[in-house]
């Protein structure tokens, strides 16, 4: 009997995707994206800590359209980030396994990150003056 | 590491489109992995549909009907027909369970069924499980005891008894382990959860006297601590059980060795 030959049968190609795994990979994702928008930040940093010119331009790049959006992704990274996070400090503890609870608090990781985003920028714009 | 694709002679071609029952009213349609070890061919799909008013309900039932009024060369496991052998565990429907206790009837549009998740094939929905009994193997899962043989047998407390319950139902039929990404990218080295949830059968047995040797086996940046809290062992177990809390247990009790 051929055994070299055998087939891997298909995995994420056939597995259907579910609130448990599809946050859990959220959960990976915005830590990356949060890793890079670091060096933005570091960046941004630096741009101020060189002069009223170079903090311009930064400023510009930050505050273009682009920018915005890109800065719109970071804080909704963040807040995902930080709210599963305490869903993972909850489960460390042994806490909230029951499958309701996972899907409970999986569905309030999802609203409250994207209320706190909404507040973030609603409240960033007041105090820019909505420019 | 991880490998998002599937190798090359793993690939899903089409495959055959079996003829309809003729005058049925009632069909459905079952989509089915096959792959044979015979010949040189990629694993395809068939399609075959079937006449559900001569077919018992459950997916089984199903596949048993294709084996014997169909195609007798279609190959997969089963025995007790009633979820308690784990033989017949399978990808149904996107998500792994037991042939035998998942009706068609709970099923949307055309019935689609693969062996368990990235494992070797053996022949159609038959995986190779020699790895995830190795496995099993490894956590040496029985009762290890240093003191002298009491006159009769080991004794519980109503209490210890009660710690085993969600544990001991596991009837390792490996539908947690190969619905979990991370035993995917690293079943070399990690145990997934299914042997996990039962090293911790032993763990939380109190007749036991093995549970520092144990943990210190466990005690590995692979064997345990791959699981990421996915979350899909627990989603999935057709006995609802819950191998992500076992394996949160586990951890607890490495570090509470250490305060």
């Amino acid at each position: 009997m051929a055994i070299d030959n055998r087939p891997l049968s298909p995995h994420l190609q056939v597995y259907k995707p579910q609130l448990t795994s599809v946050l859990s990979i959220l959960h990976r994702i915005t830590g990356i994206a949060l890793a890079i928008g670091t060096l933005l930040l570091v960046w941004w940093l630096i741009a101020a800590a060189s002069g009223p010119d170079y903090y311009d331009t930064a400023q510009r790049c930050i505050g273009s359209t682009m920018g915005r959006i890109l800065l719109l992704g970071w804080t909704y990274a963040l807040f995902y980030h930080l709210a599963n996070g305490i869903r993972h400090l909850a489960w460390d503890s042994g806490r909230g396994f029951e499958l309701n609870t996972a899907y409970l608090t999986g569905w309030l990781v999802i609203i409250s990150s994207i209320v706190l985003t909404i507040v973030t920028w609603i409240a960033g714009y007041v105090v820019m003056g909505g420019s | 590491m991880a490998d998002f694709t599937l190798p090359k002679n793993s690939k899903i071609k089409d495959g055959k489109v079996w003829p309809e029952p003729e005058g049925a009213k009632n069909t459905r349609t079952f989509k089915v992995y096959r792959w044979s070890p015979d010949d040189e061919e990629n694993p395809t799909v068939d399609t075959y549909v079937l006449d559900m008013d001569s077919c018992g309900p459950m997916v089984l039932d199903a596949l048993m009907k294709i084996k014997n009024e169909i195609d007798p060369t279609l190959t997969f496991r089963r025995s007790c027909r009633e979820g308690v052998c784990g033989s017949c565990a399978m990808n149904i429907d996107g998500t792994n369970t037991l042939a035998c206790t998942s009706y068609n009837s709970e099923v949307k549009g055309d019935i689609k069924i693969y062996p368990l998740p990235h494992q070797p094939v053996a022949k159609d929905l038959v995986p190779d499980m020699t790895h995830f009994f190795a496995q099993y193997r490894e956590i040496e899962p029985w009762l290890k005891t240093d003191s002298q043989p009491p006159e009769r047998e080991r004794l519980q407390s109503v209490e210890d008894r009660e710690k085993l319950d969600g544990l001991y139902e596991c009837i390792l039929c490996a539908c947690c382990t190969t619905s979990c990404p991370s035993y995917w990218w690293n079943s070399d080295r990690y145990l997934g959860p299914a042997i996990l949830l039962q090293a911790y059968r032993w763990l939380a047995d109190s007749r036991d006297e093995a549970t520092g040797s144990r943990l210190d086996q466990l005690e590995d940046p692979f064997r345990l601590y791959r699981c990421h809290t996915i979350m899909n062992c627990a989603k999935t177990c057709p006995k609802s059980l819950n191998p992500a809390k076992a394996i949160a247990e586990i951890k607890k009790m490495m570090l509470e060795r250490q305060l």
